[in-house]
């Protein structure tokens, strides 16, 4: 059974304001389908949702998403396309242009180089290039992550690429809470295009979900699990992994706070410069690649930011710079595990500074 | 006013030999003075390049005007285009203001793009200039989601794309046009080949020989037009207009056409023969075969012709005086329109 923080969350409501829901007795359902309650809710509530993308109807999505939709909403807003990413990403762009809110289905993220120009040099760059005269109100859902071995060109976490790129909000959820709330506000507010990104591996992870719809504001970290030694800020599947590594630490006494930032475009960066402050140790566990990450931009945010307040290096907790292998036992190695994590907490627990 | 369209069929292509026209004399005279304004607008930018007062990568129509004014006299209010790199002459066809082009070619802030666009980029989505682009055949796909948002939103609108031949080789062209035609959406794809990638020639780019037989390869109407005669255009694209307003779906038009200057200004032009350009401006040039057509047949008198080149020609020294007395954006507009609004959390990150 997977750990989740359960505390009472802030949730901006559809009433406006915000409020406070409890999770005590609320409904568990799995990943899938919060975000396809979600889904189902953005189309009932907004008629200028559409959703397009490869076997998105009468499929339902290869990993069942949209299941239901195309029966509910018709083959107009349910659109079936053919293997052509670009065309349908770039026909997004448009009609976000002139007043529809896409969302579209890349079926995994690592397909996006067949598709990257209509995402970070049109719908990234188009308000900023018109002077603010367009908008490209779209979403983007893709499948990250590996696990599951689908080898190298399936298994990719490529979100830093996102986060790299002007214009773009990157949305990166963890538990089917998130997934549902930050999905309702993916689609029905924001008036940029967003990133939306889905590991497969929580897929099938079931969570408390309230039943009527909820949206989650962008920017604002959720600590899973609270703690005063040591910060830990992890991404998607990895902030399972850092849950149960925090509770395997307990046992010797180490307090581990886990944050999940949720949206790495806009970043909350004053949630996890507080939990530094508050701990003065710092570990990030992302699947992302090594270099130029999410883990070495949250590792360059302590440094310049919260320098004083360390009381060790920075510990990143990523995969090699190798492509995905395919091999159990060698997929096994390469994606960050709780022993690995487990070490990293202990080492900046550990850390004496030399005097 | 009415002619009769001798249609001749070649390749599986119908090329238009002649033009049927029912256009009043002030929409006639409306296309030759925006075609003039282009000329003039895209000679002057050549100037100001010259004369290093306009900087960057500008690529100008001068050559093709025919072709986006014949396209937009067949387009009503509310239809929507998206373009090339070379986008000026449709952003003056689809009604751009010439104040805010030279003030975006200068980067100023009262540009149609407030300076952070300029030439490649240049846009206005009140007018339905939904963007030149920077990437080629990038702005294809847009058209088609225009299209797709008009059938959705039940408007009796169309989209039109601007490319050219070598955005034809493109996977976005292949993509976009092949979802048009499964769907049935209201797009006209207009293809400006003007004969040059930059400096390889057509022949060397397909082996077909005409862009407009690729319609046959999604299911559409393959058209291919005289781009230098500006009622041809208008016809080819009438036609394909109003296929896509009854529901029928897209049209690909290739309209032949000759850019009189290089790729870009600084373009040595290396690859043709300066023989080959004189013969299409002194044989080609859409605005004097147009102006002849407007005076054999006694629709516009010389003297009219002229006033409209020394009116245009002040229109054009009043925008540039405009652009260069305008002021440059503040440094902190650097951080505008990077998104929609300030939100919780880090959005536009800067490390100072």
């Amino acid at each position: 059974m997977m750990m989740y923080s359960q505390n009472p969350r802030k949730v901006s409501s559809f009433g406006g304001g915000t409020r406070v829901v409890s999770m005590a007795g609320t409904r568990e359902i799995t990943f899938v389908q919060a975000l396809n309650e979600a889904l189902d809710y953005a189309m009932s509530a907004d008629k200028r949702v559409v959703i397009m993308g490869e076997d998105v109807g009468v499929y339902g999505g290869v990993f069942g998403v949209t299941m239901g939709l195309y029966d509910k909403y018709g083959p107009e807003r349910v659109r079936d396309t053919p293997i052509a990413e670009s065309g349908f990403i770039g026909a997004a762009v448009g009609a976000a242009m002139m007043g529809l809110r896409p969302v579209v289905e890349l079926m995994f993220i690592d397909f996006l180089g067949v598709a990257f120009d209509q995402i970070y040099n049109q719908a990234a760059k188009l308000r900023y290039m018109t002077g603010g005269k367009v908008k490209v109100p779209m979403v983007l859902r893709t499948v990250c992550g590996a696990g599951i071995q689908a080898a190298a060109q399936h298994s990719q976490s490529l979100h830093a690429i996102f986060t790299h790129v002007p214009g773009l909000k990157v949305v990166m959820p963890s538990t089917p809470y998130d997934a549902k709330g930050l999905l309702l506000t993916a689609v029905l507010d924001e008036e940029d295009p967003v990133i939306f990104i889905e590991h497969k591996m929580l897929y099938g992870v079931r969570g408390p979900v309230p039943e009527e719809p909820y949206k989650i504001p962008f920017g604002v970290a959720d600590i899973k699990r609270e703690g005063k030694d040591v910060t830990v800020v992890a991404t998607a599947w990895m902030v399972h992994k850092a849950l149960e590594a925090a509770e395997k630490l307990r046992g010797e006494g180490i307090d581990v706070e886990v944050i999940d930032p949720r949206t790495l475009v806009p970043l909350d960066v004053d949630t996890i410069l507080k939990s530094i402050k508050k701990t003065g140790r710092l570990v990030v566990v992302d699947e992302g690649y090594p270099r130029a990450s999410f883990a070495t931009d949250i590792a360059a945010l302590a440094a310049s930011r919260a320098f004083e307040d360390l009381q060790a290096p920075v510990k990143l907790v990523t995969p090699p710079a190798t492509p995905v292998p395919f091999s159990e036992a060698l997929e096994r190695e390469w994606i960050p595990n709780t022993e690995k994590i487990i070490k990293a907490i202990r080492e900046v627990y550990n850390y004496k500074r030399p005097r | 006013m009415a002619y009769k369209v001798k249609f001749k069929n070649i390749n599986n292509v119908i090329m238009f030999m002649a033009q049927a026209t029912e256009l009043t004399k002030d929409r006639l005279m409306w296309m030759y003075e925006t075609m003039v304004k282009i000329r003039l607008h895209e000679n002057k930018a050549a100037e100001l390049f010259a004369q290093g007062k306009i900087k960057g990568f500008v690529h100008l129509y001068v050559g093709e005007e025919a072709v986006a004014v014949g396209v937009m006299a067949a387009l009503k209010p509310g239809d929507v285009i998206t373009g090339t790199h070379r986008s000026h002459g449709h952003y003056i066809a689809k009604g751009g203001d010439i104040k805010a082009s030279f003030a975006e070619l200068f980067g100023k802030r009262t540009g149609s793009n407030k300076g952070k666009g300029g030439s490649m980029h240049i846009a206005d989505p009140d007018i339905g200039m939904l963007g030149a682009n920077g990437m080629v055949g990038g702005g294809i796909p847009h058209a088609v989601g225009a299209a797709l948002a008009f059938k959705l939103l039940g408007k009796d609108n169309v989209a039109v794309a601007f490319f050219g031949e070598g955005g034809s080789n493109q996977q976005n062209f292949h993509e976009a046009i092949n979802l048009a035609a499964i769907w049935k959406l209201p797009v006209i794809f207009v293809c400006e080949n003007n004969l040059y990638q930059i400096s390889l020639p057509y022949s060397k780019q397909q082996l077909i020989t005409s862009v407009a037989e690729r319609g046959k390869a999604y299911g559409i109407p393959g058209v291919s037009v005289d781009g230098q005669d500006v009622l041809a255009v208008y016809e080819a694209t009438r036609e394909a207009v109003e296929r896509a307003r009854r529901g029928e779906g897209p049209t690909l038009i290739e309209a032949r056409t000759y850019r009189f200057r290089g790729h870009f200004e600084g373009d040595p032009q290396i690859y043709r023969s300066k023989e080959e350009v004189e013969w299409w401006m002194n044989n080609k040039d859409p605005i004097k075969i147009f102006e002849k057509y407007l005076l054999e047949r006694g629709i516009a008198t010389r003297e009219e012709l002229d006033a409209i080149w020394k009116r245009v020609s002040n229109e054009v020294e009043e925008a540039v005086k405009f652009a260069e007395e305008s002021p440059y954006p503040s440094p902190e507009e650097l951080y505008d329109d990077v998104f929609a609004k300030p939100t919780q959390g880090v959005l536009v990150w800067r490390w100072d």
